[in-house]
C-alpha cells in the first residue's frame, strides 16, 4: 500500500494491460493459441498439397498452407458449432426441420462434451485430493458395461425407477474401480498412477470377456443386448438429435462437486490432504480415509460418465476399444486448474473440438488424432508457464504478500 | 527369595519377534496354494488322465524327450509340496529365503495349472519358455530405462511415450535406410523426447508425473496421427514396411538341449538385452560414475556439496533413459512384426515400471520380474489357442493383476531412491 503512493499515477490503459498480462485467464488463452498455431503448422507440414504448392513457388506454398490451416480450423468450427448465419435464419423461419439441422452440430457437441464433464470433474477431484487418477477410462468402461447390464436385465420397470437404477449401478461400478487403487495407495503406499493404469487394462479385457461371453446378445455376437426403452435417458428433441438429460446431470455433478469441495468441511479436508498430507494428519484429518474416498468418488463420477454414454447414446456395449475420454479428461482438468465449474467450460472446449474434428477429417483429410496432439501441446504450455512467459514476454504474476 | 526371582524371570513375556505377522501371512499364502491345487485341479481330473509336457522348444533344435505323467498323481504331489512348505513357513519361517520359497510355490502352482489344463493332451512348455524370453525383452529394456532415470532421482513415466515414438521412428527410418539405421534413429528419437522430459522436470521443476504424462499423451497422439496419414496415402505405404531382424542361432550355445533354443536362438535384441543387463549392473554398482548417479538420486544435496553437478547428472541419466526406451520401442517393430501399428506398446511402458519396482530398482531384479510378466503373456496367448477352460481375455489380465499384487508389497515393501520425484533446488548461500 505504501508503494502505491510512491509511484506516479499510471494511465488506465497501461494498468489494464499490465493486469491482463498477469492474469491466468490470459495464460490459458495463450496456451490454447500456441497449441493451435503449432497444430496448424504440423497439419500443413504433413499435407501433400502444401508441398506441391511449394514446388511451384514460395508464395504459393505459403498461400496453400494458410488455406489449409484456414480450412482445417473453419471446418473444425462449423463441425463443432455450426454455421452462425444458418442458425439465425433457421430460428426466424420457424421450420422445425431446418432448426434441427442448423443446431445439430451445437447440440451434438454438447452430447460429446457430457462424458468430458463427468470425467473432468472426476480427475479434478482426484487432483485436489492429491491423487492422480489416470484410471478414468477404465472406470468409465466399468460404469458403461454395468449400466448396460442393468439396462437389459431388468424388464418391466417404469423409467422413473429404471433410469436411476441403471445410473446408480454405473456409479457403483466406477466407485469400486476407483476404490481398489485408492485403498492400495492408502494402505500400502503403492503408486496410484501405475495401479489405475493397470485397472484400465483389466477393465478393457473384462469388458471384452463379458461381451463375448456372459453378456453376449443371443442374436448379435460380440455385443450386449439392447437396453430396455425404460432405461434410456430421456432425449429433449426428436431424432436425429441425441441431446439428452445426461448433459444436465453432468452439470449437476460439477456443481455438486464445487459445493462439496468449497462449501463443506469434508471438501476442506480433501483439499488440505491434497496440499499437505502430513500437516493434515497432524491437524487430525484422517488422510487415509480421504484418499480412499476421493479415489472412489472420482471413479464413481467416471463410471457415471460411462453410464451416461451407454444410457443416452449407444444403448449397447459393442467393443472395448478405448474411447479416449479418460485420458483427455486429464487435459480437461488441468486446463480448468482443477476447479469443477471451470471443468464445465474446458470440457465443452474439448467436446466441441472432438465433435468438430470429424467434419474436419472429412473435409481436409487431417486425422482426428491431431486433437490429441493439440491437447498435449495445450497442457504442455499450461504446465510450463515459464515457457509461455518467455515466449510472449509476460511478467510474473504479482504476489499477494510481499515477504 | 531366589525362587521368587526365578519365577519372575520365567514369567517374563517372550518378546514378540518382529515380522511374525508377515511370516504367518506368507506361510498361509503358500499353504493356500497347495489347498487350491488340490481343490480346483485335483478334484476335477480323472484318475486316468495323462499330461504330456513337450519340452522341445522348436526352432530347429535337437529334440528333447517329452515328460509324461499321470495328472492326478502329479497334482497331488504338487499340492502336498506346497502344503508342506506353507506349514513350515508358518511354524518356523524361511527368514530371508521366504521370497524365494514364495516364488517356488508360485512356480509349482503354475505348473499344476498347466498340467491340469493340458490333462489328456499335451502342451509345449519349451515353446512357451522361448516365447517368455521374447516377450520379456521390451519390458526388461523399459525397466532398465526406468532404473537409469529413477536411480538419479527423476521419475520417468514417459517410458510408454518414448517407446512408441521409438517404434514409429524405427519403422519409418528402417523402411528407408535399413534395419540398423532404423534402430539407431529410434535411440536418437528416444533421447530427444527425453530431453523434453528433462527440461520440463529439471529446469522448470514441473511435477515429474505430469511432465511424463504430457509426453505420453503427445507421443501417442503424434504417432497415431502420423501413421494414419501414412496409411491414408497408398504411395506412402513403403514408409511402414521396415521388415525385422532375423534370428541368429549362436554357434555352440544354441545347441544345448532345452536351454539352448530358449535362450540363445533369438534375434539380436535378446543378445543386446543380456549385454545391457550386465553392463548396467556393473556400471551402476561398480563404477564411480554409477556411484555418483545413485548419490544424486538418494541425497542430491550431499552429492552437490561434494562437487557432483546434480543437474548435469540428472540430464544425462534422463537422456540415457530415453535412449534405452527408444531402443526398447524399436524392438516392437524391428524385432517383431516389421511394421508399426497404432498403440502397439499396449501399456508395456507402465508394466516396465512395475517390473523395475518389483526388481528393487536393479537391472537383474528387473529382468527377473520381466520374465514373470513375459511368462504371463506367453501363457495367455498360448492357452487361448489350446482351448483352456478359462477364457483368453481373463488370462490376458494376468500381467496387470500381478503388477498390482506386486506393487501392493506382497513381495515386501520396495523402497526406491530417496530423492526420486523431488525436483532439486540449489539453495542460495545467503
Amino acid at each position: 500500500m505504501e508503494k502505491q503512493s510512491k509511484k506516479e499515477k499510471k494511465s488506465v490503459v497501461k494498468i489494464f494491460v499490465e493486469e491482463l498480462s498477469r492474469s491466468s485467464f490470459v495464460f490459458i488463452l495463450l496456451a490454447i493459441f500456441s497449441g493451435l498455431v503449432i497444430g496448424g503448422v504440423l497439419a500443413a507440414a504433413t499435407t501433400e498439397d502444401v508441398y506441391e504448392a511449394f514446388r511451384s513457388s514460395f508464395g504459393e506454398g505459403i498461400l496453400e498452407s494458410l488455406n489449409l490451416i484456414w480450412e482445417t480450423y473453419s471446418s473444425l468450427f462449423t463441425g463443432s458449432f455450426g454455421k452462425p448465419a444458418k442458425m439465425v435464419t433457421a430460428l426466424f423461419s420457424g421450420d422445425r426441420d431446418l432448426i434441427r439441422e442448423a443446431y445439430k452440430p451445437f447440440l451434438e457437441s454438447l452430447v460429446t462434451s457430457t462424458p468430458y464433464i463427468f470425467t473432468g470433474v472426476a480427475i479434478a477431484l482426484g487432483f485436489q485430493a492429491g491423487v492422480f487418477n489416470i484410471g478414468a477410462e477404465g472406470q468409465l468402461f466399468m460404469g458403461s458395461i454395468m449400466s448396460a447390464w442393468a439396462g437389459f436385465t431388468f424388464k418391466g420397470l417404469p423409467p422413473i425407477i429404471h433410469v436411476p437404477l441403471a445410473l446408480g449401478i454405473g456409479f457403483l461400478a466406477g466407485a469400486l474401480w476407483g476404490f481398489i487403487p485408492g485403498w492400495l495407495k492408502a494402505k500400502t503406499g503403492a503408486h496410484e498412477v501405475i495401479n489405475t493404469i493397470m485397472m484400465n487394462y483389466i477393465a478393457f479385457n473384462l469388458t471384452e470377456f463379458l461381451i463375448g461371453g456372459p453378456m453376449q446378445d443371443p442374436v448379435d455376437s460380440f455385443k450386449t443386448p439392447l437396453i430396455e426403452e425404460s432405461a434410456k435417458l430421456p432425449r429433449l428433441f426428436a431424432d436425429p438429435l441425441r441431446f439428452n438429460v445426461g448433459f444436465f446431470i453432468a452439470i449437476g455433478v460439477a456443481v455438486l462437486t464445487w459445493y462439496l469441495l468449497y462449501k463443506t468441511t469434508w471438501g476442506f479436508e480433501v483439499r488440505s490432504v491434497g496440499l499437505n498430507p502430513d500437516a493434515s494428519r497432524y491437524a487430525g484429518i484422517n488422510a487415509t480415509m480421504i484418499t480412499i474416498a476421493s479415489l472412489a468418488l472420482s471413479g464413481a463420477f467416471s463410471g457415471l460418465g460411462g453410464a451416461s454414454i451407454m444410457l443416452g447414446v449407444t444403448f449397447r456395449q459393442t467393443q472395448s476399444l478405448s474411447t479416449g475420454y479418460g485420458f483427455d479428461a486429464i487435459a480437461v482438468a488441468l486446463l480448468a486448474k482443477n476447479h469443477p465449474i471451470g471443468v464445465i467450460l474446458s470440457a465443452m472446449l474439448f467436446g466441441f473440438m472432438r465433435h468438430g474434428s470429424r467434419l474436419m477429417q472429412l473435409k481436409t483429410g487431417i486425422p482426428i488424432d491431431i486433437i490429441s496432439i493439440l491437447q498435449g501441446l495445450i497442457i504442455f504450455f499450461l504446465a510450463a508457464p515459464a515457457i509461455i512467459r518467455t515466449f510472449y514476454r509476460l511478467k510474473e504474476p504479482k504476489k499477494e504478500f510481499e515477504e | 527369595m531366589a525362587n521368587q526371582r526365578n519365577q519372575l524371570i520365567k514369567k517374563k513375556v517372550k518378546p514378540q519377534e518382529p515380522g511374525a505377522t508377515r511370516r504367518i501371512v506368507m506361510g498361509a499364502v503358500i499353504l493356500l496354494f497347495g489347498v487350491f491345487i488340490w481343490f480346483a485341479f485335483s478334484r476335477n481330473i480323472g484318475a486316468d488322465t495323462e499330461t504330456i509336457f513337450v519340452l522341445t522348444p522348436g526352432g530347429g533344435a535337437e529334440t528333447v524327450p517329452d515328460v509324461q505323467f499321470n495328472t492326478l498323481r502329479g497334482l497331488n504331489i504338487f499340492a502336498g509340496i506346497c502344503a508342506a512348505l506353507g506349514a513350515y513357513q508358518i511354524a518356523v519361517g524361511f527368514k530371508k529365503y521366504t521370497n524365494v520359497i514364495l516364488a517356488v510355490a508360485g512356480g509349482i502352482l503354475t505348473i499344476s495349472f498347466l498340467a491340469w489344463g493340458a490333462g489328456g493332451g499335451s502342451i509345449n512348455v519349451g515353446g512357451m519358455l522361448r516365447v517368455m524370453i521374447l516377450r520379456s525383452v521390451p519390458i526388461t529394456l523399459g525397466a532398465l530405462a526406468g532404473v537409469l532415470s529413477e536411480r538419479a532421482g527423476v521419475v520417468n513415466l514417459a517410458i510408454e511415450g518414448m517407446m512408441i515414438s521409438g517404434a514409429l521412428v524405427a519403422a519409418i527410418v528402417g523402411s528407408i535406410a535399413g534395419l540398423w539405421v532404423g534402430m539407431l534413429a529410434a535411440i536418437v528419437a528416444g533421447g530427444l523426447t527425453a530431453i523434453l522430459h528433462a527440461i520440463l522436470s529439471i529446469k522448470y521443476r514441473i511435477d515429474q508425473t505430469i511432465s511424463g504424462t504430457i509426453i505420453n499423451i503427445t507421443s501417442i497422439g503424434l504417432t497415431s496421427y502420423l501413421v494414419t496419414k501414412i496409411l491414408q496415402n497408398r504411395d506412402l505405404h513403403y514408409l511402414n514396411d521396415s521388415g525385422f531382424f532375423q534370428p541368429i542361432h549362436l554357434p555352440v550355445l544354441s545347441k544345448i538341449p532345452f536351454i539352448g533354443p530358449i535362450l540363445f536362438s533369438h534375434n539380436i535384441y535378446i543378445y543386446f538385452m543380456y549385454i545391457l543387463i550386465i553392463l548396467l549392473s556393473v556400471i551402476l554398482f561398480y563404477t564411480r560414475w554409477g556411484l555418483r548417479l545413485r548419490s544424486v538420486g538418494e541425497h542430491p544435496k550431499a552429492a552437490d556439496t561434494l562437487g557432483v553437478n546434480v543437474f548435469r547428472m540428472r540430464y544425462v541419466a534422463v537422456i540415457l533413459s530415453g535412449m534405452m526406451a527408444g531402443f526398447a520401442g524399436s524392438f516392437f517393430v524391428l524385432g517383431s512384426i516389421g511394421y508399426f501399428e497404432q498403440q502397439m506398446t499396449a501399456g508395456r511402458g507402465f508394466i516396465s515400471l512395475a517390473a523395475m519396482i518389483f526388481g528393487k530398482w536393479t537391472p537383474i531384479g528387473s529382468f527377473g520380474a520381466s520374465l514373470l510378466f513375459g511368462f504371463a503373456e506367453a501363457l495367455a496367448t498360448n492357452l487361448s489357442i489350446l482351448k483352456f477352460p478359462i477364457p483368453a481375455e481373463l488370462l490376458l489380465t494376468l500381467p496387470y493383476v500381478i503388477t498390482m499384487v506386486v506393487l501392493a508389497g506382497v513381495v515386501g515393501r520396495s523402497r526406491g531412491p530417496a530423492a526420486a520425484g523431488i525436483p532439486y533446488e540449489k539453495e542460495s548461500l545467503h
